[in-house]
């Protein structure tokens, strides 16, 4: 055969070839079809362990309640049942240990969040205790007057 | 131009053989394999969120932005709130500033007052990924960054990604974007190390109003299961056949 032809073709087989070399040490071993469908289970298997050992945040209220059973005993008979702890006061990991004493935060717009009036009438947003957070004791922390563990008007 | 037999079979043979080498890296399964590989999952899991319940608090997005280091300022969020309201000139205000991260504490919608007079109806709806069983996001990935695990939770390969984009582009419920830290591609994955852990997912703790919750749609004792196969729920964009995962309770035609 002629070497215009064959020049091109010994090319194209050794462009082939290296690409198939580096192939073997730059994929890792585990990356391949790993399930029934080439489309959605093409990938490298140990990442599902990399997702897995992401590290969690928060704890849960059952943890606090280990320590803090006085305050969880509390929440727990008031309207504020479902709140988890650190829904206000942080996400509870490294407590104890590293950070003595976590972060409360006692801002009005957590507050707010619920207890800010909106006159939506097919929301549960409008069947919660609200207030208008511009006018109801502006600038003043709202656990000055109510209790977050006890909220119940009646009691105050 | 000459050739003799000997010749003609020398170049067939050499011309079958460099065919067959790309052939050489792509991995064939037995029928068996692939069928002993999907039989071994018991667990799909599934999203159940009740609109009716969501009362726009905003601490779903709050919780995953902390449990899942995305940037708490950075303008994208892996799960977000929107605010619908309808007044009865038909109009739709929809807004969801910041994600809905700091929740809903101003009657206005993109600057605009609203009588509350003239509304006829308002509600809030979370989003977050469907979970797909045909994820388009994964089809178009030319890396095989982002998969489908048994459990049916799409993840991204963060070290894998090119950030080339496409799957930003190709999901159709807009869920994905960016990670303003390290640059790969990102969205929810029902928090992937929670629940594989026994855990809830952040957002699914975090609610008060148990708006969201999630289930083992392979467990038929599952509440959430029994609630998704006996009720009457509605998933989005069903029209694109990408079998979304996250099931709504009393969804309004005007979400979309």
């Amino acid at each position: 055969m002629k070497s215009h032809v064959l020049r091109p073709l010994w090319l194209a087989i050794a462009v082939v070839g290296s690409v198939l070399v580096a192939r073997i040490f730059m994929v890792p071993d585990d990356f391949g079809v790993h399930g029934d469908s080439f489309t959605y289970n093409f990938y490298r298997l140990g990442n599902v362990q990399e997702w897995k050992d992401f590290p969690a945040k928060y704890q849960g209220r059952e943890r606090c309640a280990r320590c803090h059973e006085e305050n969880t005993e509390e929440i727990a008979t008031s309207k504020h049942v479902n709140m988890q702890c650190e829904n206000c006061h942080g996400p509870g990991v490294g407590h104890p240990k590293q950070i003595k004493k976590l972060p409360v935060n006692a801002s009005r717009e957590l507050c707010l969040r619920c207890h800010h009036y909106l006159a939506y009438p097919s929301s549960q947003r409008s069947a919660l205790a609200g207030i208008d957070g511009n006018k109801h004791m502006k600038k003043k922390e709202c656990r000055k007057c109510h209790n977050p563990h006890h909220p119940n008007l009646e009691d105050m | 131009m000459s050739c003799s037999r000997r010749e003609f079979l020398k170049q067939t043979m050499a011309g079958a053989v460099t065919a067959a080498i790309p052939a050489c890296s792509v991995i064939f399964l037995a029928p068996g394999e692939a069928q002993a590989m999907t039989d071994g999952s018991k667990l799909r899991w599934a999203f159940l969120v009740d609109t009716e319940k969501c009362v726009g608090c905003g601490l779903c997005v709050d919780a995953c932005k902390t449990e899942n280091e995305i940037p708490y300022d950075a303008p994208v969020s892996r799960t977000w709130v929107e605010r619908y309201v309808i007044t009865k000139d038909g109009e739709t205000h929809i807004d969801s500033p910041n994600a809905g991260r700091d929740g809903f504490t101003t009657s206005e919608i993109r600057g605009e007052e609203i009588d509350p007079e003239n509304i006829d109806k308002a509600f809030f709806v979370p989003k977050l990924c469907n979970q797909c069983d045909n994820p388009p996001c994964v089809q178009v990935c030319p890396v095989g960054a982002t998969y489908q695990t048994e459990d049916g939770v799409v993840l991204v390969d963060r070290k894998w990604c090119i950030g080339c984009g496409y799957c930003v582009m190709a999901c159709p419920y807009g869920v994905r974007f960016f990670h303003p830290v390290h640059k790969t591609a990102e969205k929810c994955n029902f928090c992937y190390h929670r629940i594989t852990d026994g855990k809830e997912a952040a957002c699914v703790q975090a609610c008060p109003f148990e708006a969201r919750k999630m289930g083992n749609l392979r467990d038929p004792e599952d509440p959430v299961t029994k609630v998704i196969t006996n009720e009457r729920v509605q998933v989005l964009k069903d029209e694109y056949g990408t079998k979304p995962h996250v099931f709504y309770l009393g969804l309004d035609e005007k979400v979309r």
